[in-house]
């Protein structure tokens, strides 16, 4: 299959290094301590955080950190076909695993010993790339709660398919079996804490897609730090003097 | 951006966003600029030897923030002042709390902290007013003085090895009953001199709690219960036990005059209201807002729609014009 035209556009109509359209929301979910709602394209997520708050599981309360726990779900109409997916698959286990690793590694948890974090992501509409949309939810949602975390940490995709490094893949490139890297990057210590890869590269080919992931994420990120600025600032004069 | 959960109609939409620019440009000309977010670069304005406070970090030289907030400058420590987060405990702080759990010798309470407070047994007066080593009785009598879900004003102790202490020695603290618990992001409330108000023309009670609690319930005599505690004292010394006497309290005050409760629940609207536009939570603001209401006639229902949200951000916003004028 073509997914790449001759006149250089994609099946979407976007440029290979063109990223879809971004848009993100704090405060969607008003009993959490934060959340967050954030759109790549026609993937929609939604971030709730809970916490710090006491541990709920006595046995797993550690006395130097807090235990940071993450619930990676998909609504039944997130996808085409309605399916009514058991609770707890391989996949959302393992993208929960992913997302929880990669948030723990920025959280500054012994800052909070005794405690728990809750970290709740709903994919509510799927179109590719809900790893790196749930990653970004859930640092606006966390950045929200008032928890102290090291940087921000943002996350995108890119592929290779027809040849062409592609950014941001979306449902069709990504189910077309080629390789899908997906990048989680700390824009402030100019560091990688995730990286993942479907499929094989060649090491001269991989190197060029991860630099345009990682070009990606610090579009991500601009933006995400736009919005939190903005909403900062917003709290800040309400509350007044 | 966080969004209002309310849906306006075109007017109110460009009213309340109007009353919002107009809060903007007065905090703007106050402080210029001192907001940051996670990883942002705080200044040092070539000063040598700053002090790095809470939500900093150092990094290679430089001081980075940790959490979204405003820097604030005291002396040589720079600080971030978180917005929204979970309480953080200061020793002295008036606070209101839900029991979790009755444990030996102390109770647990939620307190919007990263941890549950503990109230223990021996660091509260014992209701019949008697200071006294406590002992294994008092300790199977818990129940009968705070059992779980009972809402408890207390003050904030220290933290021991095993986690932040509660105290409530005085008649001010201790249960609260027969009102409503309002939970607001605790950077709304201030810290002040005076946590309990007492409101007289609405015959209501208010406590602050510092971690954003709010009680608003029904006015109780301190002198009445000064009263009804040395009955306790004199029955204490016929010897019998506190249940007893606990049932004549509960019996004694049941009735709460539907006016009162109107009130109550006017209160607690205005500081729902007041707590979705993200305005500070003052006594006088409250006042403000529930005279504003009964001044236009609102039902207490109506006050969480969306026009009366919409007049509380014009008043707000005026009022702040005016402040700063005298100012």
């Amino acid at each position: 299959m073509e997914f790449v035209s001759p006149e250089g556009l994609r099946l979407d109509g976007r440029r290979p290094m063109e990223m879809r359209q971004i848009r993100a929301e704090i405060g969607a979910v008003s009993k959490a301590d934060g959340s967050a709602l954030f759109e790549m394209g026609n993937t929609k997520v939604l971030a709730a955080v809970y916490g710090p708050r006491e541990v709920q599981n006595r046995s797993q309360q550690m006395s130097n950190q807090a235990l940071v726990r993450c619930e990676y779900t998909m609504a039944n109409f997130s996808t085409g076909d309605r399916m009514r997916k058991p609770k707890g698959d391989r996949r959302s286990t393992e993208i929960s695993l992913v997302i929880r690793q990669t948030m723990e590694e920025c959280i500054l948890t012994h800052l909070m010993p005794r405690s728990q974090i809750d970290i709740f992501v709903q994919v509510l509409q799927a179109d590719g790339g809900t790893r790196s949309a749930c990653i970004n939810a859930a640092t606006l949602a966390l950045a929200d709660a008032g928890i102290p975390m090291r940087d921000i940490v943002t996350s995108c995709s890119a592929g290779y398919l027809n040849s062409t490094p592609l950014l941001d893949l979306n449902y069709v490139e990504d189910s077309a079996g080629g390789p899908d890297v997906t990048v989680g990057f700390l824009p402030k210590l100019d560091k990688v804490t995730l990286l993942q890869m479907d499929s094989k590269l060649p090491v001269d080919i991989f190197e060029n897609v991860m630099q345009l992931a990682i070009e990606g994420c610090k579009a991500v990120a601009n933006y995400i730090r736009e919005v939190m600025l903005e909403s900062t600032k917003k709290l800040e004069y309400c509350r007044g003097a | 951006m966080r969004e209002l959960q309310i849906s306006l109609n075109q007017t109110q939409r460009i009213r309340l966003q109007r009353a919002l620019e107009l809060l903007e440009s007065i905090s703007s000309k106050a402080n210029s600029d001192a907001s940051v977010i996670v990883a942002d670069t705080i200044p040092l304005n070539y000063d040598d030897g700053v002090l790095k406070g809470h939500g900093t970090l150092d990094l290679n030289g430089e001081v980075v923030a940790t959490i979204c907030g405003v820097v604030e400058r005291i002396n040589k420590l720079i600080y971030v002042r978180a917005l929204r987060a979970r309480y953080k405990p200061e020793v002295g702080d008036i606070i209101v709390g839900r029991v979790t759990e009755v444990a030996p010798k102390r109770w647990r309470l939620n307190i919007n902290y990263s941890q549950d407070a503990v109230l223990m047994l021996s660091s509260m007066n014992l209701p019949d007013g008697i200071q006294r080593r406590q002992t294994a009785d008092d300790e199977l009598n818990m129940r009968s003085i705070f059992e779980e879900n009972d809402v408890i004003c207390a003050e904030v102790r220290g933290f021991q090895h095993d986690g932040l202490h509660l105290q409530a020695r005085s008649q001010k603290y201790g249960k609260v009953e027969r009102g409503q618990l309002l939970t607001v992001s605790p950077y709304l409330v201030k810290r002040r001199k005076q946590h309990f108000h007492h409101l007289e023309q609405y015959g209501i009670d208010l406590i602050f709690g510092c971690n954003g609690f709010i009680r608003i319930g029904e006015r109780v005599d301190p002198t009445e219960d000064m009263m009804i505690e040395d009955q306790v004292n004199k029955s204490e010394q016929k010897g019998s036990k506190f249940e007893g006497t606990f049932g004549n309290q509960v019996q004694e005050r049941v009735y709460t005059p539907l006016e009162t409760r109107q009130n109550i629940c006017r209160t607690a609207n205005a500081i729902r209201v007041l707590s979705n536009l993200g305005f500070i939570m003052t006594v006088e603001v409250i006042m403000e807002t529930v005279s504003l209401s009964l001044s236009l006639n609102i039902n207490v229902h109506e006050m969480l729609g969306s026009e009366f949200c919409v007049l509380t951000a014009e008043k707000e916003a005026e009022r702040r014009t005016s402040s700063k004028k005298r100012g």
